[in-house]
């Protein structure tokens, strides 16, 4: 065969899924009855190959010999048996990662054959008498994103990237002698989110300097001083109208709390890429929880998936074996009217489909157990909605090497440079409106695990090997944040022609920024055995530059010169934010019950809220076993369906890998990492201040539950907020803040990183904006010094005592119990309580003594729901007499430092000597009921199935095989 | 056994390989010399197979599952490693695939091995599963299940491990299956869900060759060799003597013993 030619084959069978999430499902949320809609994977080839080559490669590479097939997709036509169908190809658009085309064209060259290039994409059928504007709904709001994918009818051109594509040549942007005003225009249109204080101190700068900017200098400046990468908010000189002062609410109340507890098993809070703490006397942890809002409301698989991958190479960028993932999500009401969907946002229950598809795929794909999370329904996450996802890593104390020297080489490691990811930074800190989508596409981009899970054994051996002296990954800004952090005090030249790319024609600023992912940078004085090293795991590797001791960021390409910055102006040049904060009034109305009390009817409703009901089948999605060291899973108990409060790790390789047999012989006392996650969003609409106390206790209390030292527990916090130039908005961050401040100190637990994302907020069509209901994740990461203490999830033994530690009573003000019953009743919001950590430390005390049998803490929903659900993951009954009058407030509150602890009678002055004031409030039962006095009495069955009406059950399976 | 006696497994690492320390870890414990290799290393012939006593695929997603599960990783098997492979197998060397190991296998063609033909699809319930499920191993004469008297307990986390056989009765006849999932008492799983996680016709979980030599699986036995590991390590009745059912240490046992003598 001597041309080339374009040959496109369609593989089967085709997948046709039934139920509300597969494709037929959604098309009917927008009111088109289609009969069934088939999925057929298709491949294109472009290549020179003859028939029988086709058919060899078809053969050897796309099809099983049992149960699969292929064909042209020529003769690839709808049966007319099954009545009409219309025909719908999608793809991914160019330049998108497609690792499945790269590992098809490298295996099939290998086999000897000459494929040029190819590119996988799907065809699907599309059944029923439907008109074409119907089709069109479902081709643009079912099964593809126009942020990474293109469609057409019938056939789809391939999307194979063109070779002889012209790179841009670098531009200058004039700044000298213009306004405010038209400077501020010229960050508007090139989407710099510069404000105009900062656009006047780029143009005096260059002025100065007698020049103009470059495009990628002042690209490179938007990153650097973007929102996203240097904090500005939390940076930002406050006044609030009550007449405070803030100098940096990062400064002043969190780093400012860890200062004042000043404890000693802090290696590092708040520098580099994550916190690190000690694990036991010869390893740290590494800990970061990050934000990826923007991306995954416009593609939330893709967003998601690397959102998970930006925080395990947070992890990697302090040198640290990734060992665990967190993920909290935040959705909008999964059954919203579309028709009520603003102009350019997805449904929510296609964003929540995606999402989790894509934090299991980058989780399952790199080896690391996504052990915990939560996710929250909210109205307001509809247009806005949030991905947290954190990650905990394990390092030999002090094998971080921080000292880069004038002449390391400088070198990229792992994926190439291209197009997407270009300005991530810049769009994930300014708001989204109707046309996001549009024009930030580039901005997100399609993970590739693989490549991540080689950084990972590349980069770890490289650590034991001593091969580097500096680290970071390439996160948002890509190369220009990377290098421009560690270039920060010593300067450094980089030659972008040296740049790895995934296909030609990137303007050198496009090279310089794009933040595709999958890439740390490191300084090395043995740049070849470096290179050595990263062949041997297939994971391309690359010298770019040198760091020079000049103090000068010097990029070029080939000749010409792309950046000169001193690195002084680039990181110290941005004024100073100075912003004013209005600070809420927080007096509440009186409480008002609108209706008698029907404890049953009460309690079923609040197992079922979206917020608090089973998301067992979502977590069964998530690898969370891998590294054989989960040792509390998020869902536990006896049939693997209760729902844990904490979760536990014991690191891979903190233990020696001869096997314990029997019980007995788990003598030595094996360390645990328990993770507990808080969050109080309902709290924080009333009183963003007791919000802060109460995530801040939640996230203590399960953490606890999961056996950790209430005195070796160190905090994360991930603010999501709307727009601080909003004086309410950063008046309630303000008083988050100080919640925060004040309740670490509280509990003494220390905040050792954290991240905050503004700007979540939806501009609409006619200008409305929609900000985000105000969001604080605390992540609570504590060290449990023997496992075998931890309580069970779920009640263990009929007999035994149920007492209840902290107050009988909680707040309803802010509470699940409102939120089911129509809303706000009145009522103050749970308020802060510092001697909630005294019951934190005596229930720990009582875990350690080995008497605890099982436990749960009361958080969302109360007293009665921790009950249902304690009950219900033990499958037994419980019997309980709380207080002579069971008031909505004993059933239902919600308040800070309560747990439900179960001991065996011989135990009660054991308890009694640790929590004086723990009081026996039933017990255990083997017949399957849950009753509280005379209010409430319900089977677990009938828990069950408000809780968990399908266990194992879901609809997540959007993309799963992406 | 001394350190010098342990017989040595080789384990290879292709892209996106994980699980491989769990791997190495449960060998280590069985009495084996565990040795992580990239899969450059072994094409470019700094190791081989035939230097070992064991050969051991972990799970993961070798390529990504680019075209399929452990779809390329099979085209390796088959293409440059065939000659390495052959010559271990004359030589009577044990070889277990776990989860995309097998995978891997199924697509070199030595699983089922013979006349055999099988596949592992995808999952009944089109998406990735992670559960602890219980497994009921079959006799079939196998160096690895030889000695394997009691239920294994262990996790699947696979979103491709629906075994479809082209000829079920030929394996059944063959004697190949060699472990089935069933439910906590023992008794068949029946296709049921959560029991058979995957949907597997006949809960078929694992299956040997002919030989019995290499046997595949898609539960991940590797995950339970201690005691924490077991989830209801505490619950009531977890006694010193009971507590360990469903360990899996005995599996890997018994394949180092196949090579020791």
């Amino acid at each position: 065969m001597d041309s080339v030619q374009d040959v496109a084959v369609v593989l089967g069978p085709g997948r046709a899924p039934v139920g509300p999430e597969a494709p037929a499902g959604k098309a009917a949320l927008f009111g088109i009855a289609a009969d069934r809609i088939v999925e057929y994977r298709l491949v294109h080839l472009r290549g020179r190959l003859d028939d029988g080559q086709i058919e060899s490669l078809a053969q050897n590479l796309l099809v099983d010999r049992v149960g699969q097939w292929w064909m042209r997709r020529e003769e690839h036509l709808p049966p007319t048996r099954l009545g009409r169908a219309a025909v719908v190809e999608t793809g991914l658009r160019p330049g998108v990662t497609d690792r499945e085309g790269a590992e098809l064209v490298r295996s099939a060259r290998e086999q000897g054959l000459d494929l040029e290039s190819a590119t996988i994409g799907r065809r699907w059928f599309i059944y029923g008498p439907l008109r074409p504007d119907q089709i069109e709904t479902i081709a643009n709001r079912v099964l593809h994103n126009e942020v990474i994918e293109r469609w057409a009818l019938d056939e789809l051109a391939p999307a194979h990237t063109d070779p002889s594509a012209e790179a841009p040549a670098t531009g200058h942007i004039p700044v000298a002698g213009l306004g405010r005003d038209e400077l501020a225009a010229i960050s508007t249109n090139r989407r710099l989110g510069l404000s105009a204080d900062e656009m006047v101190a780029i143009r005096d700068w260059f002025e100065a300097s007698n020049r103009e900017p470059t495009d990628a200098e002042l690209e490179t400046l938007a990153q650097t001083w973007s929102e996203h990468c240097s904090h500005k908010t939390f940076r930002a000189y406050i006044t609030t109208d009550d007449g405070h002062e803030i100098d940096g609410l990062l400064k002043t109340f969190l780093r400012g709390a860890t200062d004042k507890i000043d404890v000693d098993w802090i290696e590092s809070a708040f520098v580099d890429n994550a916190g690190i703490v000690h694990f036991d006397e010869t390893h740290d942890l590494a800990l970061k929880a990050e934000t990826h809002n923007h991306p995954s409301a416009l593609e939330p698989f893709g967003g998601a998936n690397t959102g998970v991958g930006g925080v395990v190479r947070d992890i990697l960028g302090v040198s640290a074996k990734p060992i665990a993932i967190t993920d909290v999500l935040c959705f909008g009401p999964q059954d919203l009217d579309p028709a009520e969907l603003p102009d350019g946002v997805l449904h929510p229950r296609r964003i929540r489909s995606g999402v989790i598809a894509g934090i299991g795929d980058y989780g399952n794909k790199i080896g690391v157990p996504t052990v915990a999370g939560a996710i929250i329904h909210d109205p307001s996450y509809t247009t806005t909605p949030l991905v947290f996802a954190g990650c905990i890593g394990l390092l030999p104390r002090g094998s971080n090497p921080t000292d880069a020297k004038a002449g390391d080489a400088i070198v990229v490691l792992g994926g190439r440079v291209g197009r997407d990811g270009v300005g991530g930074a810049t769009f994930s800190s300014q708001s989204m409106n109707t046309s996001t989508a549009d024009v930030a596409g580039s901005a997100v981009q399609i993970g590739d695990p693989v490549v991540e899970k080689g950084l990972i054994d590349v980069v770890l051996e490289a650590r034991e090997q001593g091969l580097y002296t500096a680290i970071t990954d390439c996160g948002a800004g890509g190369l220009s944040s990377a290098v421009g952090e560690m270039a920060e005090v010593l300067g450094a030249t980089v030659d972008l022609a040296l740049v790895p790319r995934k296909y030609p024609g990137l303007a050198p600023w496009e090279t310089w920024l794009s933040e595709a992912q999958e890439r740390m940078v490191v300084a090395t004085d043995q740049p070849e055995e470096l290179l050595a090293l990263a062949r041997r795991w297939q994971v391309e590797a690359t010298t770019i530059g040198r760091f020079t001791g000049d103090g000068h960021l010097v990029v070029v390409d080939g000749d010409e010169i792309v950046v000169d910055l001193p690195t002084s102006f680039l990181h110290d040049g941005r004024p100073r934010l100075y912003l004013d904060a209005t600070m809420a009034k927080t007096d509440r109305p009186q409480r008002v019950e609108t209706a008698e009390l029907d404890g049953n009817a009460a309690l079923k409703a609040l197992l079922a809220h979206p917020s608090i009901r089973s998301n067992e089948a979502v977590v069964r999605t998530f690898d969370h076993e891998v590294q054989g060291g989960t040792v509390v899973r998020p869902y536990d108990g006896i049939n693997g369906d209760g729902p844990a409060d904490g979760t536990v790790v014991v690191p891979q390789g903190t233990v020696s890998p001869v096997p314990a047999v029997t019980n007995d012989e788990v003598a030595t006392p094996i360390r645990g990492v328990a993770i507990g996650i808080g969050s109080a969003i309902l709290v924080g609409r009333l009183d963003p201040e007791a919000m802060a106390w109460a995530a801040v206790d939640e996230a203590i209390r399960n953490a606890v539950v999961a056996g950790a030292d209430p005195d070796r527990i160190s905090l994360l916090d991930n603010f999501a907020w709307g727009s601080p130039n909003d004086p309410v908005a950063l008046g309630g961050l303000v008083a988050a803040c100080q919640g925060c401040h004040d309740a670490a100190l509280a509990h003494r637990a220390p905040f050792v990183s954290g991240k905050d994302s503004l700007f979540n907020e939806f501009v609409d069509a006619d200008g409305q904006r929609d900000p985000v209901t105000p969001t604080l994740i605390i992540t609570a990461v504590g060290i449990v010094p023997n496992i075998k203490s931890i309580p069970a999830v779920g009640l263990m033994e009929a007999g035994n005592d149920v007492w209840l530690i902290g107050p009988d009573a909680g707040a309803l003000g802010g509470s699940y119990f409102d939120e089911t019953m129509g809303g706000d009743h009145g009522g103050p919001p749970p308020q802060p309580d510092a001697s909630a950590a005294d019951r934190h430390r005596g229930v720990h005390a009582a875990i350690a003594a080995g008497i605890v049998q099982s436990a749960h803490d009361i958080s969302d929903g109360g007293l009665a729901t921790a009950a249902a659900e304690w009950a219900y993951a033990g499958r037994l009954g419980m019997t309980l007499a709380v207080a002579e009058h069971h008031s909505t407030d004993v059933l239902f509150g919600e308040g800070p430092g309560r747990y439900l602890v179960e001991i065996a009678p011989g135990h009660t002055d054991a308890l009694l000597e640790l929590l004086p004031d723990a009081r026996r409030i039933g017990w255990t039962t083997e017949e399957q009921r849950l009753r509280i006095g005379t209010t409430l009495d319900l089977s677990l069955d009938e828990i069950g199935a408000a809780f968990n009406p399908v266990p194992g059950d879901d609809e997540d399976d959007e993309r799963a095989n992406l | 056994m001394s350190q010098n006696t342990r017989p040595t497994v080789l384990i290879p690492i292709a892209p996106g390989t994980n699980r491989n320390q769990e791997l190495a870890d449960a060998f280590q414990a069985a009495g084996a010399e565990p040795r992580q290799v990239p899969l450059s290393a072994l094409r470019e012939g700094d190791a081989s197979i035939t230097d070992h006593q064991l050969l051991a695929l972990p799970g993961g997603f070798s390529y990504g599952d680019s075209l399929g599960a452990g779809r390329l990783l099979g085209l390796d098997l088959r293409s440059w490693m065939a000659d390495q492979l052959q010559h271990a197998l004359d030589r009577e060397m044990p070889i277990i695939g776990i989860c995309n190991g097998f995978q891997a296998l199924v697509h070199a063609g030595l699983l089922p091995g013979g006349d055999a033909d099988a596949a592992l699809t995808d999952n009944a319930r089109g998406r990735f599963e992670c559960r602890w499920v219980h497994l009921a191993p079959q006799s079939t004469g196998s160096v690895w299940t030889n000695d394997l008297n009691e239920q294994l307990w262990c996790p699947v986390a696979h979103g491709e491990g629906r075994f479809v056989a082209g000829d079920a009765d030929l394996l059944e006849s063959n004697n190949q299956v060699a472990f089935r999932y069933a439910e906590a008492d023992g008794s068949p799983a029946g296709g049921t869900y959560p029991f058979n996680p995957n949907g597997s016709k006949g809960d078929v979980a694992g299956v040997v060759d002919p030989s019995g030599l290499v046997l595949g699986m898609m539960p991940h036995p590797e995950d339970h060799v201690r005691i924490h590991q077991n989830p209801h390590w505490k619950r009531r009745g977890a006694t010193a003597s009971s507590a360990g059912i469903g360990g899996c240490l005995a599996l890997f046992e018994s394949g180092v013993a196949a090579v020791v003598g």
